[in-house]
C-alpha cells in the first residue's frame, strides 16, 4: 500500500483491512526524523494529574515545559482553581551546571506556605533527569516539614512515551491512596477512574452512578480533590475509563486493597449503557435493586435522545469519517458512536495503541478501512482525501489539516468545549458532527468541487 | 475569580516563576524556520518539547505546523544524539523531501552537548544531504534566553549559513521583520513595494501561516524566503533590522560577514516608529516617499486627532516581548496614554533602560521589569496595586481581565482564543489604524457599558 512514500520503518504501522496480513507494529518510539503527533512522559503525567484542583503542581525544569501546559486542558473544577496556575522553577544556565535542588526546595517552601495546598506534585522534566537532582529526597523533606504529601512525579520526557507518563502519575497518586479514613463509605461505592472532567463530563457520569444508588468516593482525577483520593481505597469497585491512563493505579489498588476494577467507555449510547450495566451487575449480589434502577435510567435517557438522533442520522447517513485519537479505546467508542449516526469509519488510528488494541480495532472495522499507528499529517491527509471523508475526529494538530482539506472536524480530544460523554454527550456529539459535516462553507472548498 | 490566588502584597521571590510571561527558545526557532520556503524545522531532542511547540503554534495560527523530531530516547540522552540526527536527516530528505532542514536544539541536546556542525559534516560526508538541498542549525537552550532569543538565533543562522557577497552591491535592501505576525511581514513588504524598493524579507511567514483554504494539504506552502534569496542578502546595499532583540543579531552578522551595513530600528508599531522605518528605507534605497504612503499616514493621524479626547491619560499595562513593548510604549505615549506597568519575561537590560527613557516625562510612576520574576503573576500584582484602564498582552491576560474587570487587547504571542492577528497587521500606518480602532473600541465599549442610563450617549 505504498502509493505515498511511507517513512521507512513505518510500513508495519499502516494497514488496510482485508488486503494484507495484519501484524501491527506499535508501542514503539517514533523514528528519528518522523513528523510524529505524539508527546512525552511529562505530558502524560501532567494531563492525568492536572485536574486535581486543590493540589499544587510545580514543574521542575526550564520554562517551556510549564508554559506550554498552562491551563490548556479544559478540565473543570467546581471549587478550587489552583490547578490552573502555572508554577515553574524556571531553571537557568547556572542551575543546569550547579543543580536545581536548592531552587526546588525554595520554590516548594514559598508556594506551600502561600497557597496551603492539600498536596503538591513535583514534575521532573528531561533536564532534571539529566542533571540528576534528587527530587525524591527534597519531596520527602518538604513533606515532613509542611505536613502535606509532596509527591515526586518521575516524568522525564525522554524516558518513554505519554503512556509511561500515565504510569508515573499513577505511582505518585498511589502514595496518597490509602491515607484517609474510610469510615462511613457505602458498600455500594465506586471510584471513577480515567475521567478528567473535560467540559464537565465527570459531572454527567457521576450523576448517572448516583441515580443508580451508588456512592462515588473519588473521581480520578476530574474535579479532583486530594481528600477523596486519600480515601478512595474504601470504594468497592474501580471503574476505569479509556485506554488505561489509570489502569496502572487500578491494578495497584487491586493488589494492595483487593478492589476489583472494570474497564468502560462513556462515549456513545452503546458503550455508555454497557458501562452502567457492567457496574450494576457488579453490585447485583449486594443490592438487586441496582440493576432495575439502571435499566430505568438507561431507558429514560435513551428515550430522551432517540428522536433527536434519528433526525441527525437521516442527514448523516452514509457519510465517511476518519478517526485519529490518542488512545485506542476511544477509537472503539468513536466507531460505534459514528455508526449510531449512520456514518462509516474508513480510517482509524491512535497515537498509543497496543497490539491487542489494534486487533480489536481491526475486528471492528469494515474491509478497506485504513488502520494506522502513530501517524503523521501527510499520511492522514492522503487517506482522508483518497477515502473521501466528510468528517475527521482528532485533536489539536489535526484540526487545521482537516479544515485545509475542506473536511468537517470534531475535537474529541482535550480541546472539546462540549461534554461528549454520556447520553447528553451523544446529542452534543451528533450536533457538532452534523454542524461541521453539513456546514455550507464546504461548498466553497476546492476539494469538494472536483 | 480564577486568579483569586494572587495576593496584593509583592513578596520577594527567589526561585520561582508563576504564570510565565515567556516561553522557550525552540518555539521561536521553529517559527523563524517556517519562514524559509520549503523548510522542515527539526527539533533535536525528545518528542515532548516538539509536540508542545507544534501544538502551541497550531493554536496560535490555526494552520498545520509541521516539523520533525530526533525522538530522543534514554539511550540518546546518555550516548548523545548523533545517531538520531543522522538518521533523521536521511529519513527526512528521502521521505519528506524539503528544500532545507532547519535544526534547532532543545535543553536536552544542548546539555548533552551534541555538536551539530560536526554531525552535519558527517552527514555531508556520508552523502545524506542530497545535491541542491540544505541544512542549517541554531543552538537554542531554553535555560538561556526565551522564545525571542530562539527566533533571533535561527534568523542569524540563516545569515551564517547562506549569505554570500558576490562582489558588487545590488540595489536590493534586506528587511528583517522581527517576531511579528505573517500579516505584519506582508505589510512590511508592501511598504517597501509601495516605495519602489526591491527587498528581501527574512524570515517570511506570509502565506505559510496565514495561507488560504486550498482543499489541499501541502507540507511546504507557497510562502517563505528562498535559499537563493538568503544567499543574495550578502550582496544587498543594506539591511534594516526591525526589533533590536529578534533581528539585531542577524543584521550584525550580515554586516560582519558580507559588509552589508545595517540599521537596527524599533518594530514599526505606531506613528514615529513607522516614520523612522519609512525614512530609513527612503535613505537606504535613495527613493522618495510616495503619496500613497503619506495618505495612509495622514489618515492615521486624523484618527488620533479626532479621538484624542478619549485617549487622554488612560492608564495602560503591557506585557509581551521587548521589541514589541518598546515600540508600543512609544506609540501609547504619543497618543497621550500612560503606560504604567510594562513587563516582559525576556531578560534584557537595555529594555528597562529604554522604557525608562521613553517614559521619563510621564506624570506618573512607571513600573518596568524584565527577566526573572517578571511574569504574569507579578503583572497582576502590579495591576492590583495600581489599576489601569486597559491592558495589552497575549491570551493569558484574559484571566486578569476577567478578575479585575479591565478590558484588554490581544497582542503578542500566543493568542489562542481569537483570530485576525495573522491576517491583519499592527505594523505600519495601516496596522496603526487597526491598533487605534482596537484601543478606541475597547475604551468606548467600556464607557458605554459603565455609563448610567442618563449619561448613555449616542454620538461619541
Ligand atoms: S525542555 Fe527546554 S526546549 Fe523543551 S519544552 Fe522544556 S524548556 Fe522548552
Ligand atoms: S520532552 Fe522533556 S523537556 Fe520536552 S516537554 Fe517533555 S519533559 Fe519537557
Amino acid at each position: 500500500m505504498a502509493s505515498i512514500s511511507i517513512l521507512k520503518g513505518r510500513e508495519k504501522q499502516i494497514y488496510q483491512k482485508g488486503s494484507q496480513d495484519f501484524d501491527m507494529s506499535c508501542d514503539k518510539k517514533s523514528l528519528a526524523g518522523s513528523i510524529s503527533q505524539r508527546a512525552c512522559v511529562f505530558c502524560g503525567s501532567r494531563v492525568v494529574l492536572y485536574p486535581i484542583a486543590d493540589a499544587l503542581h510545580l514543574i521542575h525544569g526550564p520554562i517551556g515545559c510549564a508554559s506550554y501546559t498552562w491551563d490548556i486542558r479544559g478540565s473543570l473544577s467546581s471549587g478550587p482553581q489552583l490547578h490552573r496556575m502555572s508554577f515553574s522553577t524556571d531553571l537557568q544556565e547556572r542551575d543546569i551546571i550547579f543543580g536545581g535542588e536548592k531552587k526546588l526546595t525554595n520554590a516548594l517552601d514559598t508556594l506551600i506556605d502561600q497557597y496551603k495546598p492539600k498536596a503538591a506534585f513535583v514534575y521532573a522534566t528531561c533536564i532534571v533527569g539529566l542533571i540528576g537532582d534528587d527530587i525524591d529526597a527534597i519531596c520527602k523533606k518538604m513533606s515532613e516539614e509542611k505536613g502535606i504529601p509532596v509527591l515526586p512525579v518521575h516524568s522525564e520526557g525522554f524516558k518513554g512515551t505519554k503512556k509511561d507518563g500515565y504510569k508515573a502519575a499513577c505511582d505518585a497518586m498511589a502514595n496518597i491512596v490509602g491515607t484517609g479514613s474510610i469510615k462511613d463509605i457505602s458498600p455500594l461505592s465506586i471510584n471513577i477512574m480515567g475521567e478528567f472532567n473535560i467540559a464537565g463530563e465527570a459531572w454527567v457520569i457521576r450523576d448517572y452512578y448516583e441515580r443508580m444508588g451508588l456512592e462515588v468516593v473519588s473521581v480520578f482525577t476530574g474535579d479532583g480533590r486530594v481528600e477523596n483520593i486519600k480515601r478512595s481505597h474504601g470504594a468497592a469497585l474501580n471503574v476505569v475509563q479509556c485506554s488505561g491512563s489509570m489502569l496502572h493505579l487500578a491494578q495497584h489498588m487491586q493488589e494492595k486493597y483487593g478492589i476489583p476494577y472494570i474497564r468502560v467507555s462513556y462515549f456513545g449510547i452503546e458503550d455508555m449503557s454497557k458501562a452502567l450495566y457492567d457496574v450494576a451487575e457488579h453490585f447485583q449480589d449486594i443490592d438487586p435493586e441496582v440493576l432495575p434502577r439502571t435499566q430505568a435510567l438507561v431507558r429514560e435517557e435513551v428515550k430522551k435522545i432517540h428522536p433527536v438522533l434519528k433526525q441527525y442520522k437521516k442527514k448523516l447517513h452514509g457519510k465517511k469519517a476518519a478517526i485519529y485519537v490518542g488512545g485506542a479505546f476511544k477509537a472503539f467508542s468513536m466507531i460505534k458512536a459514528l455508526r449510531t449516526l449512520g456514518m462509516d469509519v474508513v480510517l482509524a488510528g491512535s497515537q498509543t495503541g497496543t497490539k491487542e488494541d489494534y486487533q480489536v480495532l481491526k475486528d471492528m472495522c469494515d474491509d478497506g478501512t485504513v488502520i494506522v499507528d502513530d501517524a503523521n499529517p501527510v499520511e492522514l491527509s492522503k487517506y482522508s482525501i483518497e477515502k473521501k471523508v466528510s468528517l475527521f475526529v482528532g485533536g489539536v494538530k489535526e484540526r487545521p489539516m482537516a479544515f485545509k482539506l475542506g473536511i468537517g472536524f470534531c475535537d474529541h480530544n482535550h480541546e472539546r468545549k462540549l461534554s461528549l460523554a454520556g447520553y447528553s454527550g451523544m446529542i452534543n456529539f451528533a450536533r457538532e458532527v452534523y454542524a461541521s459535516v453539513t456546514s455550507p462553507v464546504w461548498q466553497f472548498a476546492p476539494q469538494r468541487n472536483q | 475569580m480564577l486568579m483569586r490566588h494572587t495576593p496584593k502584597e509583592i513578596p520577594e521571590r527567589k526561585a520561582l516563576t508563576v504564570n510565565p510571561a515567556k516561553t522557550c527558545q525552540p518555539i521561536g526557532a521553529m517559527y523563524a524556520s517556517l519562514g524559509i520556503h520549503g523548510c522542515l524545522p527539526h527539533s533535536h531532542g525528545s518528542q515532548g518539547c516538539y509536540a508542545y511547540h507544534r501544538s502551541c503554534l497550531t493554536r496560535h495560527y490555526k494552520e498545520p505546523v509541521l516539523a520533525a523530531t530526533s525522538s530522543f530516547t534514554e539511550g540518546a540522552s546518555v550516548f548523545g544524539g548523533q545517531a538520531n540526527l543522522l538518521q533523521a536527516i536521511n529519513n527526512i530528505f528521502t521521505v519528506y523531501d524539503p528544500a532545507v532542514i532547519a535544526v534547532h536544539t532543545t535543553c536536552l541536546s544542548e546539555t548533552i552537548g551534541d555538536d551539530i556542525p560536526q554531525i552535519f559534516a558527517k552527514a555531508e560526508n556520508e552523502g545524506k544531504i542530497p545535491d541542491g538541498k540544505y541544512v542549517l542549525h541554531a543552538n537554542t537552550p531554553s535555560y538561556v534566553g526565551t522564545h525571542v532569543t530562539g527566533f533571533a538565533n535561527m534568523t542569524k543562522a540563516m545569515v551564517d549559513y547562506f549569505a554570500t557577497a558576490n562582489g558588487h552591491k545590488e540595489k536590493c535592501v534586506n528587511l528583517i521583520p522581527g517576531w511579528v505576525e505573517p500579516s505584519d511581514m506582508k505589510e512590511i513588504k508592501r511598504i517597501a513595494f509601495e516605495m519602489g524598493v526591491k527587498s528581501i524579507l527574512f524570515p517570511d511567514t506570509e502565506n505559510v501561516l496565514n495561507g488560504p483554504q486550498t482543499g489541499k494539504f501541502t507540507m511546504y506552502p507557497k510562502g517563505g524566503v528562498t535559499i537563493d534569496q538568503l544567499k543574495k542578502t550578502g550582496s544587498s546595499r543594506g539591511t534594516i533590522a526591525l526589533g533590536r532583540l529578534a533581528s539585531g543579531p542577524a543584521a550584525k552578522a550580515l554586516d560582519a560577514k558580507c559588509k552589508v551595513p545595517c540599521e537596527i530600528l524599533d518594530l514599526p508599531i505606531g506613528l514615529k516608529a513607522t516614520d523612522r522605518f519609512v525614512d530609513a528605507l527612503r535613505k537606504m534605497a535613495g527613493v522618495t516617499v510616495p503619496d500613497s504612503l503619506n495618505l495612509e499616514r495622514g489618515q492615521m493621524l486624523d484618527i488620533i486627532t479626532d479621538m484624542q479626547a478619549y485617549l487622554y491619560h488612560k492608564k495602560v499595562a503591557l506585557v509581551g516581548d521587548p521589541d514589541q513593548l518598546e515600540a508600543l510604549t512609544e506609540f501609547l505615549i504619543d497618543i497621550d496614554m500612560l503606560p504604567v506597568h510594562i513587563i516582559t519575561g525576556t531578560r534584557d537590560k537595555k529594555f528597562e533602560q529604554r522604557i525608562q527613557e521613553l517614559t521619563a516625562d510621564l506624570p506618573c510612576k512607571v513600573n518596568v521589569k524584565s527577566g526573572y520574576g517578571a511574569d504574569m503573576f507579578h503583572f497582576h500584582q502590579l495591576i492590583k496595586n495600581e489599576p489601569v484602564d486597559l491592558m495589552f498582552g497575549n491570551t493569558y491576560v484574559k484571566y486578569i481581565s476577567r478578575d479585575e474587570d479591565i478590558p484588554f487587547i490581544r497582542f503578542g504571542f500566543p493568542i489562542m482564543d481569537r483570530i485576525g492577528h495573522s491576517y491583519f497587521p499592527t505594523v505600519g500606518y495601516q496596522g496603526g489604524m487597526r491598533l487605534l480602532e482596537k484601543i478606541l473600541d475597547a475604551l468606548m465599549d467600556r464607557q458605554d457599558r459603565d455609563s448610567s442610563e442618563i449619561e448613555f450617549d449616542l454620538v461619541m
